[in-house]
């Protein structure tokens, strides 16, 4: 290393420098999370699951058509079937969600974002933001992707759907605006707890077991539980029938939008409060 | 420029800093100098925003640090260099932390230059050994071009050659106008790097003064008189109006000469309050002989310890002087 010369740049631009804006802050969550490995590998997971599954499901399903009863012909929904590896890989986004927050925490990063951004608001919006928009577009492709190549395995088997047929272009497109906006919620819970195993733990928790729990509990307790517990009124929105005790499917998804933005105004709160 | 005001940070029932106020100028380096868990590093997060004070408020360039349009532009800080993704390869960390503050990506180019990090641009940070991830943390500081700048104990655990480079970085920096906030648990460190010093202990302000003024008033200056006739010096000495004690014979004994005799201690006097030449004077103007004349000065670790001495948390038994 040459000691005598520590050319340190002139200057000259230190006078004419702007302000940080928010798409500055959008610029920094961009490069934070494409240079990660968990980001590549969490997303690979994510299309592989969720296409991959669904064609799996699909297929087998199809082929089980000719042996279902009358009603279980009636209640046939080739679409949610295409779309049944969605819910796993969401699992995914899950993760990757609470952890691009959490990893910040346990590595001490957040107190160098923090220095270079004081106005903790920024960053986690700029984050939840970036996060979404990344799962948004990949929800999108693996949604599509499940769905065309999941009507192509049932076709020839089953009643296969088309993207015109009525609720399932809806349907199709929701599954990305549902990923995206649990997403947020994983940003939030990261934020929230600090922590990655309490955070995912809490979203596992919130996405399956309760509900799970819900299953066994008689049904003037069960039927309110399944109607506006907010994971599951938000997923009517990729629903192309309506079931009996659900929202239907935009209020559904208003829904579990509320419940994010209450969870993200608690993080929000809590992130500009306390010491970091 | 950093000022505070009446600063307080309380954790719980614990006294992390204790209205502490100060003014930290451009082009000098102001070390920050206390012993460990004396407030250093908690004053550098209030300055930063990461921690809001109890009381008080503290200031860059007139603001608080959460109002400064872009911070990075206007402070550059290193608090710990392991305080990033390690994942990440070392231009990412820099560049992200660039683009949040609108600092184009040639200058983290140029950064990476300036520390010599160039070839180590692409590995990932957690392979970064420790005077590397030192040269990065100093790296991500210099971006903004900031006008102020804040290291916490950037020496630690360097090798000689890393501490060479810091010292001379701190000063260059400061040289040109900048202001330079440097903390450190090592008097010797400071005096080396240091122009003027903030010193607390326990949360409070010891002292605010240069690394000089420091010396000249807290280290003990006295004069180590051998002589035959040393109780009759000692009498006119305090007549004069100095201090005397009964002096070692360490000073001698520490550098001992072939043929002088080792006094017992009965013939040394240590004088404080008056120099050698007038002690000196003194003793010839009454015909004393003296066998040694020896001005003392406490190095600087001694004033530091000496001034922080009531302010150490956790003392060692057998540690006390």
């Amino acid at each position: 290393m040459t000691e005598a010369t520590i050319a340190l740049a002139r200057r000259d631009h230190q006078a004419a420098y702007r302000a940080s804006t928010f798409a500055d802050v959008l610029g920094s969550e961009w490069v934070k999370l494409r240079s990660v490995r968990s980001t590549f590998w969490a997303l690979t997971v994510t299309v592989v699951l969720g296409i991959g599954l669904g064609a799996v499901i699909s297929a087998a399903t199809a082929h089980a058509y000719a042996r279902l009863s009358a009603s279980g012909k009636l209640s046939w929904d080739p679409t949610g079937i295409s779309q049944s590896g969605v819910a796993i890989a969401s699992v995914a986004i899950v993760v990757l969600g609470v952890l691009c927050v959490s990893s910040e925490y346990s590595s001490g990063m957040i107190r160098t974002s923090l220095i270079a951004v004081p106005k903790r608001g920024r960053v986690l919006a700029a984050k939840s933001l970036v996060f979404a928009v990344a799962t948004f577009v990949v929800g999108e492709v693996v949604c599509f992707a499940a769905f065309f190549v999941g009507q192509a395995l049932i076709s020839g088997h089953a009643p296969h759907a088309a993207l015109g047929d009525p609720g399932v272009a809806r349907a199709v497109v929701g599954g990305g605006l549902y990923l995206a906006v649990l997403a947020v919620l994983s940003v939030a819970a990261g934020a929230l707890l600090r922590h990655a195993a309490a955070a995912i733990t809490c979203m596992v928790a919130v996405l399956f077991v309760l509900p799970g729990i819900a299953q066994a509990l008689p049904d003037s307790w069960r039927n309110p539980v399944t109607e506006f517990w907010p994971t599951q009124a938000g997923s009517q929105l990729t629903n192309v029938y309506h079931s009996a005790h659900t929202l239907q499917p935009w209020p559904g998804f208003g829904v579990m939008c509320l419940f994010v933005a209450l969870v993200y105004g608690i993080a929000w709160t809590l992130l500009d409060r306390r010491d970091a | 420029m950093i000022e505070a005001h009446g600063l307080v940070k309380r954790y719980g029932s614990t006294m992390a800093v204790n209205d502490l106020s100060f003014s930290i100028r451009p082009g000098m380096v102001t070390g920050f100098l206390g012993p460990n868990g004396a407030g250093k590093t908690t004053t550098m997060r209030m300055i930063l925003g990461l921690d809001a004070p109890t009381q008080g408020s503290v200031t860059v360039g007139g603001r608080s640090y959460r109002d400064l349009p872009a911070p990075m532009r206007e402070v550059g800080a290193l608090l710990d260099a392991k305080a990033l993704h390690g994942g990440r390869q070392a231009r990412d960390h820099l560049l992200c932390l660039a683009r949040s503050n609108g600092i184009p990506s040639s200058r983290v180019d140029e950064v990476l230059r300036i520390v010599g990090l160039e070839s180590a641009a692409r590995r990932q940070a957690k392979g970064l050994s420790l005077g590397m991830g030192q040269r990065l943390g100093i790296a991500s500081a210099l971006l903004g071009d900031p006008a102020v700048l804040i290291f916490d104990e950037p020496v630690n655990g360097l090798d000689p050659d890393g501490i060479h480079w810091i010292r001379t970085l701190m000063r260059q920096l400061a040289a040109e106008g900048r202001t330079v906030l440097v903390s450190s648990h090592l008097m010797s460190e400071m005096a080396l790097t240091a122009d003027h010093l903030l010193v607390i202990g326990k949360g409070q302000l010891i002292a605010d003064t240069s690394v000089d003024e420091f010396v000249r008033s807290s280290s003990q200056q006295s004069v180590h008189v051998r002589s035959p006739q040393a109780a009759e010096l000692a009498a006119l000495c305090r007549d004069a109006g100095a201090t005397v004690r009964a002096g070692s014979t360490s000073r001698a004994a520490a550098a001992p000469v072939a043929g002088t005799d080792i006094g017992t201690g009965s013939d040394v006097i240590e004088v404080t309050g008056m120099d050698n030449a007038e002690v000196g004077r003194l003793a010839a103007g009454h015909g004393f002989v003296l066998f040694e004349l020896i001005p003392v000065r406490a190095s600087l670790e001694e004033a530091f310890m000496e001034l922080t001495r009531e302010s150490v948390d956790y003392q060692a038994v057998g540690a006390t002087r």
